[in-house]
């Protein structure tokens, strides 16, 4: 569209290639990118010239985390596919990475392009020729109409029903707040005050709760990242082997046999888990293994939930005690493998999950599975059958609705005029209409006129 | 019947002289255009209808909005005013509305006095029956006594005439308002011509004697004082102030209308047209809202030179004799006598998506409408559109390109812009919350946006147009000098600081800074540190509103540059939207009808998604290709 905003997409096919491309193209792209990425050399992005490779790093200038790393090319306007400034991230990493860098490069002030747009805007900038222009039409109608049956499957069930309520009470709010501000000499009482600010907190939360859905959807697209953990030689790739039901790792009797991390995906009672098997944590001699356990305890560091296994034949030992330590601050249950062997004595925590399991005969795993989805779901405020998706563009926009009624919620403490925090309510209610279809105007003044008794 | 033609032609002639037409008339004669003003009867010029009130809420921005382009309005109201408030003061002055209570009378004497003074504008009462058009080109119009008159513009702004119809209780009469005569034919010629016309209805309350009211048994309203002004160049209110006051109707009140619902025309289903629900009648209220046990009544003194009081807030279709009950019933009222009834009047307008943003309509080229023609009520609306469309015929005429404001720039805009691109199905009336751009569009800024174009247009003389510069000039350097002055605390600083409950200076800190400050205000910045000239008259409180709210009107004027691109973007008037795939039917005709100007309003049209906007960019890129690419080939063929 002609709006001067600054859009972003992966343009490289879905699936897990070798490399993943994220194209950023209008006025910001070199600034929004600037926020996101931390050169190798020290100059600037945005002295870069055009047509030239920098390298370095995808950070999340929230949490200063390293996303991967990344050379960026640049393509100045005019000379560019949009003939805009364009911006192309190449990162070395599957969809899941790709993702995140691309919620970066939104959360920095790039929109997330529509349908056809990157090519939209090539040809209206005049990039590309006449003969293409129907191909772009057929792109916009074609992949708008699949993107919405997709959007709408999508909504359907729960979520639609909860944004139709949110928008509902957004809409009966500004009536209130909007026949305030018109109607000053109506015998009317409209909202104001604390009731004002307790009803604009409670949406914030009724969003914070859809967004931790949008989380939940995340994992049913990404797996939920499961760290395996333990000192070596307690069955941690027996424990990967069982939940897969095939012999992925190398296992033996000899400590410290897996050197690497090892990913898999298994569907656990309907949850698909990411599984990381990981080196045994000890203190290694050999450079290799040394390597491992620096990995394994990233891989610690980046999971969702760690299954920590101990050796349920065996008393603890220190190195046990290493992980826990390592392993505490996070969402964590406890694997008592070996429970075919003779159990010894362990001073655990009560409040611990601890599930006795047998890898070599299979006992315990359905308690495994089943402790697993309580500690997933107990951490994503979700009960299971509430299990919808939504997408990316769903979720900036909730997450925008959120911030304007933040600013709203400051307008109100702060004691403003009512007009401020009704210019955040209208910005909060058509980040919302993204969602569901726009609200108009004409919405709001016939909930003032059904609500009040107007007409001085 | 034998046809003569007048021996005088004109640039332009207007049809009705109430609020849109005066301005329209006063607009195109100020621009140089031989003008004729038609209206029925000459001794009911620029009259109020309904309320003895202008301004109010958003319309008070309309009224300041026409002062400034260099209309009437507000300079009449502020010599006749006989009580102004400024509404929703304790708010901020977004949403600040002046309004004033006008005398009758001397509205329509001063109004007529302007008219009949105007270098270049003729006045005549005769009945306008027939538009005279050939092929599709404006020609004329005709009287009901076959007198033709010629000229190259015609604006209709006919008011409630266009077949009136006047109910009381289950009697109703042909009427273009109470006591005159309605407008049958021109309604008829207009639909010859192909326009759509529909039908709405409002209604007014009884105009009561005041000798008969107990004011003692009511609240007071008085007006601000100082009383603020709506013109930009008047300095005083000449006339004596007077209040108005306040009662309430009662469970009495609400039972008479209950019992006699059957004899409403409102209720029984007489009426067909669609009435304002931001004016709803009191049976309407009563119904609607069961649970309230009361409802306000406004009593609004007509004038100084009458006892006439008009029943703000009880308008009614109710008959006579159940309207004399009602009234009774409300406290201070016990022994009323009505001077004028209540009475609901239905009229034909035409669905506004059938005129430009210029108010041309898109058939017939030189044909204008305004007012409640196109379906708005309100005079602010009305002298609103008036004005635009006086200005846009004279313009044509001049062959100088139109004046079209953007949502972003006035009320006037975004009340033209709502009415071309989603039409109305009942009286519209402007509120603030219909304006994206509300804090932008201040009372007190009105000048600002809008002097310029009033002296470009021509409707703004060098003496005016100089001291708005001046104006503007020291607002500007003040407001430099406030950013660029940096000050520590010193002995006035804190003196003023602790004066006013604020915290002291901890570092050195700018003026605009230190102004930003809630409970600091311009006059103690002059206090600290004065400019080496003060300012004069409200350039201190534009000084002090830009700065205090800065970082909300930055955030829209972002919001507006975000989407200056969309509104830039024309769609030429021929766009055929046949030939886009892609579009849905609905879709399609919509945008048929409305025709847009620009993307920007194509994206106001209901049910037009970002999608559709996307395939008309396309669509518009692709046939500017094939039209440069044919020119060149018929240039190469020349060759």
């Amino acid at each position: 569209m002609l709006e001067q905003d600054t859009i972003c997409a992966i343009s490289t096919p879905p699936g897990e290639g070798g490399i993943g491309i994220i194209r950023i193209s209008g006025p910001k792209a070199v600034p929004i990118t600037s926020k996101v990425f931390k050169p190798r050399n020290v100059q600037p992005l945005d002295r870069a010239k055009t047509y030239t490779l920098q390298y370095g790093h995808i950070v999340d200038p929230k949490s200063g985390e390293v996303c991967d790393e990344a050379i960026i090319g640049i393509m100045r306007s005019p000379t560019s596919y949009t003939r805009e400034d364009v911006v192309e991230i190449n990162c070395h990493s599957g969809m899941i990475s790709l993702r995140r860098i691309l919620e970066t490069v939104i959360a920095a002030g790039a929109r997330l392009a529509e349908p056809g747009e990157f090519t939209q805007r090539a040809f209206v900038n005049g990039r590309i020729d006449l003969a293409q222009a129907e191909a772009v039409l057929d792109i916009i109608t074609a992949k708008t109409e699949l993107s919405h049956k997709a959007a709408l499957k999508q909504l359907q069930g729960g979520l639609s029903t909860e944004i139709a309520s949110l928008q509902d009470e957004l809409i009966t709010l500004l009536a209130s707040v909007e026949a305030g501000i018109d109607f000053p000499d109506e015998d009317i009482e409209t909202a104001s005050g604390t009731s004002l600010a307790d009803t604009v907190a409670c949406m914030i939360t009724e969003i914070d709760k859809m967004l931790s859905g949008f989380a939940f959807g995340q994992i049913l697209r990404n797996g939920y990242a499961t760290a395996i953990v333990g000192r070596p030689n307690v069955g941690k790739s027996s424990l990967l082997n069982t939940l897969l039901k095939r012999d992925r790792a190398i296992v033996s009797e000899i400590p410290g046999t897996t050197r690497d991390v090892l990913e898999e995906y298994v569907n656990s009672a309907g949850i698909p888990l990411r599984i990381i098997d990981t080196a045994g944590i000890r203190h290694a001699n050999d450079t290799i293994e040394q390597e491992g356990v620096r990995r394994s305890l990233a891989a610690l560091a980046s999971a969702d939930l760690a299954l920590i296994v101990l050796d349920g034949s065996e008393t603890m030992t220190a190195e046990d005690r290493r992980v826990l330590e390592e392993a505490k601050e996070k969402n964590f249950l406890i694997v008592l493998n070996k429970n075919d062997l003779p159990r010894k004595k362990f001073d655990l925590d009560p409040t611990w999950t601890v599930v006795p399991v047998s890898c070599k005969n299979g006992h315990g795993l359905d308690d495994l599975t089943n402790a697993i989805a309580d500690k997933i779901f107990q951490n994503t405020a979700m009960h299971q059958e509430q299990g919808w998706m939504i997408n990316v563009r769903h979720k900036t926009a909730l997450e925008q609705t959120r911030e304007h009624l933040q600013h709203a919620e400051a307008s109100i403490a702060a004691k403003l005029s009512p007009e401020f925090y009704a210019a955040d309510l209208r910005s909060a209610l058509d980040n919302l209409g993204l969602i569901t279809g726009a609200t108009c105007t004409e919405d709001i003044l016939k909930r003032i006129f059904s609500t009040f008794c107007i007409g001085k | 019947m034998s046809q003569t033609t007048f021996t005088k032609n004109y640039d332009v002639i207007v049809v009705g002289a109430g609020h849109a037409g005066c301005e329209a008339a006063l607009a195109a004669a100020r621009m140089g255009c031989s003008t004729l003003l038609f209206t029925i009867n000459l001794d009911a010029i620029a009259q109020m209808s309904c309320n003895p009130a202008i301004g109010g809420l958003a319309k008070g921005n309309l009224v300041r909005e026409i002062d400034a382009l260099g209309g009437e309005m507000a300079k009449i109201t502020d010599r006749t005013g006989i009580q102004f408030r400024t509404l929703n003061q304790s708010k901020g002055p977004a949403v600040h509305g002046t309004r004033a209570q006008a005398d009758k009378l001397l509205y329509r004497a001063a109004m007529k006095e302007s008219l009949e003074k105007q270098q270049g504008l003729d006045v005549q009462q005769a009945m306008v029956e027939k538009i005279l058009v050939e092929d599709t080109i404006i020609k004329g119009i005709e009287t009901n006594i076959g007198v033709q008159y010629f000229s190259s513009a015609v604006i209709l702004t006919t008011g409630t005439f266009l077949k009136g119809l006047i109910h009381i209780g289950l009697s109703h009469y042909p009427a273009g308002r109470a006591g005159e005569f309605p407008s049958i034919g021109l309604s008829d010629s207009l639909r010859d011509l192909g326009f759509e016309i529909k039908r709405l209805k409002t209604g007014t309350p009884a105009r009561l004697n005041g000798r008969s009211i107990d004011f003692s048994k009511m609240k007071p309203q008085y007006g601000d004082n100082p009383a603020p002004f709506f013109s930009f160049t008047e300095k005083e209110h000449p006339l004596p102030q007077l209040p108005c006051y306040l009662s309430y109707t009662t469970p009495v009140t609400h039972e008479m209308i209950r019992n006699n619902l059957d004899r409403s025309p409102l209720y029984s289903g007489v009426i067909k047209g669609i009435g304002p629900r931001y004016c709803p009648s009191i049976e309407d209220k009563v119904m609607r809202f069961p649970e309230r046990e009361r409802h306000q009544v406004f009593l609004e003194p007509e004038g100084i030179q009458t006892e006439e009081f008009y029943a703000n807030g009880m308008p009614t279709s109710l008959p006579f004799d159940v309207q004399i009950k009602m009234y009774r019933s409300v406290p201070g009222l016990e022994d009323v006598e009505i001077m004028r009834p209540a009475y609901a009047i239905e009229y034909d307008f035409a669905p506004p998506t059938q005129i430009t943003h210029e108010l041309e309509t898109k058939k017939i080229s030189g044909l204008y409408f305004a007012g409640q023609i196109n379906g708005t009520s309100g005079y602010e609306e009305a002298a609103a559109q008036g004005l635009m469309a006086g200005i846009n015929a004279a313009l044509k005429i001049q062959q100088r390109p139109p004046l079209v404001l953007l949502r972003n720039e006035a009320y006037i805009g975004v009340l033209i812009d709502d009415l071309t691109t989603r039409g109305t199905n009942e009286p519209y009336r402007m509120f603030t919350s219909r304006a994206e751009y509300r804090l932008l569009l201040r009372e007190d800024n009105a000048d600002l946006r809008l002097r310029e174009k009033g002296r470009m247009i021509g409707l703004v003389s060098e003496d005016l147009y100089k001291e708005f510069l001046d104006k503007k000039k020291s607002i500007e350097a003040e407001i430099n000098r406030l950013k660029s002055t940096w000050i520590k605390q010193n002995q006035t600083v804190n003196s003023v600081l602790l004066r006013k409950n604020s915290t002291e200076l901890s570092q050195e800190t700018s003026l605009d800074q230190l102004l930003k400050r809630p409970e600091i205000e311009y006059k103690d910045i002059e206090e600290i540190s004065p400019p080496a000239t003060l300012l004069q008259n409200d350039a201190p409180k534009q000084v002090e509103i830009q700065l205090k709210y800065e970082g909300y009107i930055q955030r829209q004027l972002d919001h507006v540059a975000r989407f200056a691109g969309l509104e830039q973007k024309k769609i030429p008037r021929d766009f055929d939207y046949d030939s886009i795939t892609g579009l849905g039917t609905e879709v399609r005709q919509k945008l048929k009808q409305v025709q847009p100007i620009s993307l920007g309003q194509a994206s106001r049209i209901s049910g037009v998604t970002p999608a559709a906007i996307s395939l008309i960019l396309v669509s518009l890129e692709k046939r500017k290709r094939s039209k440069n690419q044919t020119q060149n080939n018929s240039g190469e063929n020349t060759q």
